[in-house]
């Protein structure tokens, strides 16, 4: 068998963090390698490195049995290596013929018609159905990734790594990805494939390579595992999959949403009622809607069709400040440019919001040291790991910071909790624990809607489950009424038999 | 039939003329922004060469030297912003301004050093214009082989050329990909660095030939802060004209236009001031009513991927 | 108390780095400087002994160092409070301008007026044209998301031209100059020390400082300014509106431009004069970045630049040096604040050193 790639002893240092600690793996030719771990394992580091967008610290990289130095991607595209990003590298007023034929050719004309050509037939050898002359951004998610494969085949690449990939898939988009990958290897090419996800490892996969904390912990063929070992090999001790929720009667209603219009032109609209004391699950591959439902409950995007009602009260063209006036805790879903204050200090993060009224202003004079204390109990509380409430909240990790948000907004006594990815990009401790605090919460007889891409994190915690697809409701029922696999159709859009 | 006296056709040569110096910095702004750099600083660069562009002539006597020197100046410039946005990621807005305000310092302070006097250079040999024979018989268009600058012809194939570059090769296609991703820009092997140092480098040197039009082809001297406020006019022109060399062209045309009725005005009882304002009211009402609807590069600004 | 608070706040929420960088910015300006000096033939240490003795030398100069200081310290506030709130202000020239002409044309048209009355009303006067031209960038960044810095320049020209044709036409004073009337003596700004031209503005200016301070820090007027300064849509997730904010921070950073032009006019030349400043509102941006936009750091920064202008006014004199080397000196600061990189890797070699 010959290696297609091997890597041997690369370490990778960021200031503070040590991404990839003597990683030694192979990749054998012609075969489709799928590289797990849980986030932060340094799998995309590990990958950045062989593509020449890091530059490793130490250790060596083998091309088909030669050294090789990759300085970056130009050299990484010339020797056969081509990635597909899980973060898509489009540009998307350009169309898909200019976005393949960015950076290639020579400097001075355009050979549109030539390159025109070769792509479509291409694209045919792949059955890739593309109008290659419409905008990126005209295009649909799925669509856009088989750009971003096309790319890298264009440019002649042998050996094609796929960062997450089906992150942003439909299940039934990503079963025509697998089909896409076997081809790949049908036609000779090699894959690998970075992934936190258990199943799709064990459905594609011909070896796995385990990452943990930035080390190598094993490399294993599928035949000889299955998903529990490998779900204790990236945490590394038992795993809980099933967790135990206590039955709970649910109360008075809280959240309503009537007719609301999601997204504009697809004509669809959703009915959501929402009790004290229950989880509102929502789940959905990202961009059906889900920000535009959060943003519009928030007071953030104007409704243009519909109504939402809080407490019985209709909220439809409240400000935002009014909305939180009336016990709304918000977890943004987009932690960074939604939530925190990157260079502000914990204190001044924990203000936000409540920052105009008592116990943290009279008389529009701020009352530091009622800022104070109630910061420094939300750290204790929480479990915030810093010196003190005086810190800029950038120095924190992304759990902590995570926990200063949910601190702001729960120690305010809310009756309604809108948890949009609350667990998006952070370890296993602190899901846990964001997990625990929902339930917590939810016992406490909160109503939280809970709005989550990671269909794990939705059928752990939630009493009912609703699957947002193109701006409506797949169906809307108590968790036990569903399976599995009926969720994971509703997530491309089938319709179920009711009957079933 | 007033307006007929002030709006006439005798204005479009005046327009063409008074159009270069903001059309060849707006195209410099085009350059830069699609690069992704923001340039405050084309006030700055264009003023620095309108003074190297004197300097030069003094020294040599030869106009010629002069322009070449005030490209020369410009593209020093250019380079400061550049490496001062590029390498140190310093912040583009503060750094335009900075070069701006550096600018003014200089090249009033080299007055006096070089001249001995206030305010205003000596006079030198500035660029005379041309005629292009046989070309300037033809009616109608007559006026636009007759006496005209070099650095006019100049600009406008910097306007064409421009254009076609940046949008029928492959050069192009790669700096506007820079401007809306640069991340996958450089993930698709563009070197992305050495793009954008051109880019802002040209930007400078576009400015200061701009500057050399102003003090060598419609004066034969420098003054303080000539450029009153050309730099940000080339900016709106930029944005106004879509981050597109030839719209940056009809609207310094736009521009150029509400400079020239001035010299129409002169005789009616309106008060100077009004009718000195007028550009910058345009330029106003230009950015707070076009400004919406142009599409500026998506990652225009950032630097930090 | 106070003070210990204030500089406290800075070494804490600025980092103490942040202060090294623009003392060591001044130090590398001043090198340039010197440079260039020795380039053009004369010898930088006469230059800065020549300009220290302008500056501090006596109390006559001291005076004038103040005075200098005074429309120093308010562009500078008014460029750093537009910075808290993420915007450029490079209309403070525009917005002084209008506010000496509309406090001499208030002090003027109010005469009537107790003498304890007339003196903050053209003051006010003042303040709220400033508060209008600055708000005006404001609305339109607000609203049409236009960008503040090309607007605020236009507005430069277009406010100048405004004051210069009303003193140069309605209002006019008899004679050659373009000037207004005197204003009455009840609207004087007082002056601290008697045949200078230092005046009480400096009070106000310090007054105004402290003031900046407090709404910034301690109000939540100020918190949701810098929060839509720090991050906007963070800020708009907690209820904070963006909109008014902008226009707001602009308006207020109008009117402290403005006071710049209203203490020149009732303080030093008891009139308003066509084309009075030496371009106090560009000042005001150095001022306000090399004092890391913090009421104190542009107080002293300030101060730093009247010493320097003062003193190069003598050196104008003495030597054959153009005072207009201190614009250069202002100009590099500038460059080198905005290229933290650049200072940061210098402090680095030093330190492996």
């Amino acid at each position: 068998m010959t290696l297609a790639i091997e890597m041997k002893n690369i370490t990778k240092q960021f200031p503070g963090v040590k991404a990839n600690d003597k990683v030694s793996f192979n990749v054998e030719k012609g075969e489709i390698h799928s590289l797990l771990g849980e986030n932060g394992a340094g799998k995309t580091t590990l990958m950045n490195v062989l593509f020449g967008l890091y530059k490793a610290e130490k250790g060596e990289i083998f091309l088909k049995g030669e050294k090789i130095a990759i300085e970056n991607p130009k050299q990484a595209l010339k020797k056969g290596l081509g990635m597909v990003h899980q973060h898509f590298m489009l540009i998307n007023r350009m169309t898909v013929l200019e976005n393949i034929i960015l950076g290639m050719g020579n400097e001075l004309s355009l050979n549109k018609k030539e390159h025109r050509k070769r792509i479509n037939k291409l694209a045919g050898k792949y059955d890739f159905a593309i109008n290659i002359d419409e905008k990126i951004e005209n295009l649909s998610v799925g669509m856009k990734q088989r750009v971003e494969i096309l790319k890298t085949l264009y440019r002649g690449a042998e050996i094609i790594i796929f960062d997450e990939p089906t992150a942003v898939l439909t299940p039934g988009e990503v079963e025509e990805l697998y089909n896409i990958l076997n081809m790949l290897r049908d036609q000779g090419k090699t894959v690998i494939f970075i992934t936190h996800k258990l199943n799709e490892t064990m459905e594609i996969a011909d070896r796995i390579t385990v990452l943990r904390n930035g080390k190598k912990v094993s490399t294993i063929r599928k035949e000889d595992t299955n998903t529990n070992k490998l779900a204790q090999l990236m945490v590394g001790r038992e795993v809980e999959f099933e967790v135990e929720i206590k039955e709970k009667k649910p109360g008075n209603e809280i959240l309503k949403v009537k007719n609301l219009e999601l997204l504009l032109g697809k004509n669809e609209s959703i009915d959501l009622s929402i009790q004290q004391g229950e989880i509102v699950g929502i789940a959905g591959v990202e961009g059906n809607g889900q920000l535009e439902l959060e943003e519009m409950i928030m007071g953030l995007r104007k409704v243009k069709k519909g109504h939402i009602y809080l407490n019985n009260k209709e909220i439809t063209e409240m400000r935002t400040k009014d909305r939180k006036k009336m016990k709304i805790a918000y977890i943004p879903s987009d932690r960074h440019n939604r939530a925190i204050f990157k260079n502000f200090t914990i204190e001044e993060n924990i203000l936000l919001g409540y920052h105009y009224k008592l116990p943290f202003c009279k008389n529009h004079i701020l009352q530091k040291d009622n800022l104070k204390k109630h910061s420094q109990k939300i750290i204790s509380d929480y479990n915030i790991k810093t010196p003190d409430s005086g810190q800029l909240i950038k120095n924190l990790s992304g759990g902590n910071q995570q926990k200063v948000v949910l601190g702001r907004e729960v120690s305010q006594q809310p009756e309604f909790i809108l948890a949009a990815q609350p667990t998006r990009g952070l370890d296993i401790g602190a899901i846990e624990y964001i997990h625990n605090l929902l339930l917590e919460l939810r016992e406490d007889n909160k109503g939280i809607l809970l709005i989550s891409a990671d269909l794990n994190e939705v059928i752990k915690l939630s009493d009912r489950i609703a699957v947002l697809y193109e701006g409506k409701f797949m169906g809307l029922k108590d968790k036990k009424d569903f399976s599995r696999k009926e969720i994971g159709m509703l997530m491309a859009g089938e319709m179920i038999d009711s009957e079933a | 039939m007033e307006i007929f006296n002030i709006i006439n056709f005798d204005l479009i040569p005046l327009t063409l003329r008074l159009a270069v110096p903001i059309a060849l910095a707006a195209i410099g702004g085009t350059l830069s922004e699609r690069s992704g750099i923001i340039n405050i600083g084309l006030e700055g660069m264009m003023l620095t060469g309108a003074f190297g562009a004197v300097y030069g002539s003094f020294l040599t006597g030869s106009p010629w030297l002069g322009v070449m020197f005030a490209c020369f100046v410009g593209l020093i410039v250019g380079s400061i912003h550049a490496v001062l946005t590029i390498k140190y990621k310093a912040n583009q807005v503060v750094t335009g301004v900075g070069i701006n305000i550096l600018a003014m310092g200089f090249t009033t302070t080299m007055i006096k050093v070089i001249w001995g006097k206030e305010g205003m250079s000596g006079e030198v040999k500035n660029l005379s214009d041309i005629s292009i024979p046989i070309l300037k018989e033809i009616p109608i268009i007559d006026w636009l082989f007759t006496d005209q600058s070099p650095l006019t012809y100049f600009m406008l194939i910097v306007v064409i050329l421009s254009w076609y570059i940046l949008f029928k090769t492959n050069l192009g296609l790669n700096l506007r990909a820079i401007g809306d991703h640069p991340r996958a820009a450089r993930i698709s092997g563009i070197n992305v660095t050495k793009y954008r140092y051109i880019c802002v480098m040209l930007s400078g040197l576009l400015a200061g030939l701009g500057g050399a039009f102003l003090s060598l082809v419609q004066n034969s001297l420098f003054v303080q802060n000539m450029t009153a406020g050309r730099g940000y006019m080339a900016l709106a022109a930029n944005i106004f004209g879509g981050w597109n060399p030839l719209g940056s062209f009809v609207a310094s045309l736009i521009f150029s236009f509400a400079q020239a009725i001035r010299f129409n005005m002169i005789g009616y009882n309106i008060p100077d001031q009004f009718i000195q304002s007028l550009p910058y009211i345009l330029t106003l009402a230009v950015l707070v009513g076009a400004g919406r609807k142009t599409r500026a590069p998506e990652a225009l600004g950032e630097i930090n991927e | 108390m106070k003070l210990k608070d204030i500089i406290g706040g800075i070494s804490r929420s600025e980092s103490v780095k942040d202060i090294y960088i623009s003392l060591f910015s001044i130090l590398l300006a001043l090198i340039i400087g010197a440079l260039l000096i020795f380039l053009i033939g004369s010898s930088p240490l006469q230059a800065f002994t020549v300009m220290l003795d302008g500056a501090f030398g006596s109390i006559s100069n001291i005076a004038n160092t103040l005075s200098k200081t005074i429309p120093l310290i308010f562009t500078g506030l008014a460029v750093a409070v537009a910075f808290r709130c993420g915007l450029f202000n490079i209309g403070a020239e525009g917005q002084l301008y209008l506010g000496a002409f509309f406090s001499v044309l208030t002090a003027l048209k109010f005469s009537f007026l107790p003498a304890f009355l007339l003196l903050p009303v053209a003051i006010l006067g003042g303040i709220i044209s400033g508060m209008i031209w600055g708000g005006i960038p404001g609305f339109f960044k607000a609203q049409f998301g236009t960008h503040e810095v090309v607007v605020t320049v236009m507005m430069n020209y277009i406010g100048i031209n405004i004051t210069s044709y009303l003193v140069n036409y309605p209002f006019k004073a008899e004679g050659w100059v373009a000037q207004t009337d005197i204003i009455p003596n009840a609207a004087n700004l007082p002056k601290l020390i008697p045949k200078t031209q230092l005046s009480a503005g400096l009070i106000v200016a310090i007054i105004a400082a402290l003031a900046v301070y407090f709404l910034l820090w301690k109000t939540d007027f100020g918190y949701e300014i810098r929060a839509v300064g720090e991050n906007p849509t963070t800020a708009e997730s907690g209820g904070i509106n963006i909109k008014k904010n902008i226009s707001l921070a602009m308006a207020i950073s109008g009117g402290l431009a403005a006071l710049a032009g209203v203490t020149q006019s009732l303080g030093v030349y008891e009139r308003f004069i066509d084309g009075f400043s030496p371009g106090y509102g560009f000042t005001g941006i150095a001022v306000a970045v090399l004092g890391r936009n913090h009421p104190l750091g542009v107080i002293l920064t300030a101060l730093l630049f009247g010493a320097l202008e003062t003193g190069a006014l003598k050196m104008d004199r003495v030597t054959e040096i153009s005072n207009d080397l201190v614009i250069v000196i202002q100009g590099l600061v500038i460059l080198f604040v905005a290229a933290p990189e650049i200072i940061r890797s210098i402090l680095k070699r030093r330190e492996s050193q």
